[in-house]
């Protein structure tokens, strides 16, 4: 705590300014979509486009891609990789990584 | 004034974000030390999920030579170029790269001193310089001897894998290559094996009468069933494997006699010697106190905050994480997470919950490649890690060239795209 106001009433600003700023700016969340996802980009390529011979995720029908992953948890699906992959996610991750990949372009 | 300053100080993450505040007014200072995979991938992911923080990295390379493919330039495989990285894509997105050297951090003060320009001030520090060699663990194995019987296992301008890639070359068939591994904890567990496996994929083909002594300092390594597989199927007859138990550890070499000497006095006589020494974390991570006993830095296991340093996390192969290995997609996947937590530390917000990601692929020949994942959750305390049960995992055993297949093309889409998430 002590310190992010260090942050903020170290700098020579104007106080005034600050509560401007806070009637001009809401705050941004900080959480850039879910973490889990990024994990996916290191194979599936930047913005989950896709790389080589392993496919892209963006844009992709959610369904779609909730059910492949539903069926690779289960192993009820051949696969190379994604079997092991998506039993380390909770359902609750899994479902937020698609949201985000299916709300991509 | 006294109800404007609380207010002020109630919402004081408004300010750090908001758009109308420049650099020069007091933006948050994230400051980088290292420019490989832990580095990079803080540095890329920081400016593209929080415009808000102002990024500076600092690196003495000025292009980055990946360890990871390597193995494959050492064998003639792919050219050096094809894993050389600039920094443009970080300075286009706004990063601030400074060409130096960090010799000392101040958690105090926040302050970092460089080697040749002017001290650096942070807010958070994301420090990731990788690993030190240890000379001298092994007797006799100093600078000068590396660029003898290089170790290849730090990339810097890319000099050790060329003089390997030249030794290989000039070795006259039926020679014998000598390679060394080092106990654990060290970079890139499967990565001895994978250099062994390019080895033995280069003597098939051009001295075929050769052999390769795999001198081990462990009697297990990471997917060891499926390397060995690989290699009878292979490579029959070319390579010979010592476990510790068999007299494996190399304690001395002699680099200019081409001699690698077991425990128990076995002195082997070899025509290129590649020898991969224990490893600490890099020099600049205990000239600033943050190792421990083991020179590796214990760290907060969901900010990554060095125990000894609240305010520098320390991410990539520098740290000690239990069962994570030291990888460069852990290094990517950890980097993100440090970031995410410095930079809610600095808005008053706790950090987020952490899953960490770990895809290693290796490859044992020509479209023959094999993978190991693995999944980790930190503890809430920050305090312990622990592997998904039942997650991530080797590839299956048996004879599945379809699944190789598959797995050394996705190891080449992996090389792509992890490189792209750190440089563009
Ligand atoms: C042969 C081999 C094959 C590998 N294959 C794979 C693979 O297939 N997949 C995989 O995931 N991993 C692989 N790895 C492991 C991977 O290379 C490392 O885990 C990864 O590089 C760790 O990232 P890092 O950021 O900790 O260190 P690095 O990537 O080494 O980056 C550290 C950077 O910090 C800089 N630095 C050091 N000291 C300072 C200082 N004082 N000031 C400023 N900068 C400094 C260095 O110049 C360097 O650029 C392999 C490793 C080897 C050796």
């Amino acid at each position: 705590m002590s310190r992010r106001h260090g942050l903020v009433l170290g700098r020579g600003i104007g106080l005034a300014f600050v509560a401007i700023s806070i009637a001009l700016t809401a705050p941004a969340r900080s959480q850039p979509g879910p973490l889990a996802a990024q994990g996916c980009l290191g194979c599936h390529g930047p913005n989950g486009a896709g790389s080589g011979g392993i496919p892209g995720l963006a844009g992709r029908d959610p369904s779609e891609l909730a059910t492949a992953m539903a069926a690779f948890r289960a192993n009820d699906r051949p696969a190379t990789i994604m079997n092991r992959v998506a039993r380390g996610y909770t359902e609750a991750e899994i479902a937020a990584v698609v949201a985000y990949f299916a709300g991509m372009q | 004034m006294t109800t404007l300053l609380r207010r002020s100080l109630f919402t004081a993450s408004a300010i750090l974000c908001a758009p109308a505040l420049s650099r020069a007014q007091g933006q948050a200072r994230l400051l980088v030390i290292g420019g490989g995979f832990g580095g990079a991938s803080a540095a890329s992911f920081a400016r593209r999920s929080y415009p808000w923080l102002d990024v500076t990295l600092v690196e003495p390379q000025p292009r980055f030579i990946t360890c990871p493919y390597g193995n494959l330039v050492i064998v003639s495989e792919k050219p050096i170029e094809e894993i050389t990285h600039g920094y443009d894509g970080l300075r286009a997105r706004g990063v601030r790269v400074i060409q130096d050297w960090a010799e000392e951090i101040d958690p105090i003060a926040r302050r970092v001193r460089l080697r040749e320009g002017d001290a650096l001030l942070y807010d958070r520090l994301i420090l990731s310089p990788g690993i030190a060699i240890r000379f001298g663990a092994i007797e006799g194995y100093d600078e000068v001897a590396a660029g003898v019987m290089p170790h290849a296992w730090t990339a810097g301008d890319g000099a050790q894998m060329l003089l390997l890639r030249r030794q290989l070359e000039a070795m006259p068939d039926g020679g014998v290559v000598g390679l060394a591994s080092p106990p654990n904890p060290f970079r890139c567990p499967p990565g001895p094996y994978e250099r062994i496996s390019m080895i033995a994929h280069y003597l098939k083909r051009h001295k075929p009468r050769s052999k390769i002594l795999a001198l081990d300092a462990k009697d297990v390594f990471s997917k060891q069933a499926l390397f060995q597989d690989g290699w009878s199927a292979l490579y029959p007859g070319m390579i010979e494997w010592v476990p510790l138990a068999g007299d494996g550890r190399v304690v001395r070499v002699d680099a200019r006699e081409g001699v690698l000497e077991t425990e128990f006095g076995t002195r082997h006589r070899v025509h290129v010697g590649n020898v991969i020494p224990p490893q600490s974390a890099a020099r600049i991570a205990s000239a600033s106190g943050l190792t421990d006993r083991t020179g590796w830095v214990p760290v907060n296991t969901r900010t990554f905050e060095a125990q000894a340093a609240p305010g520098v996390h320390v991410i990539g192969d520098a740290n000690t994480l239990g069962p994570m290995p030291k990888s460069g997609f852990v290094a990517n996947s950890t980097a993100k997470q440090a970031v995410a937590s410095a930079a809610a530390l600095l808005r008053g917000e706790t950090a987020p919950e952490g899953v960490y990601f770990n895809t290693c692929y290796s490859h044992v020949g020509a479209e023959f490649g094999i993978s190991v994942v693995n999944i980790f959750r930190p503890s809430a305390d920050g305090m312990g890690i622990t592997e998904v049960p039942n997650s991530g995992g080797v590839s299956p055993r048996g004879d599945l060239p379809e699944q190789r297949r598959l797995e050394a093309g996705y190891a080449d889409a992996w090389y792509t795209s992890i490189t792209a998430d750190m440089f563009r």
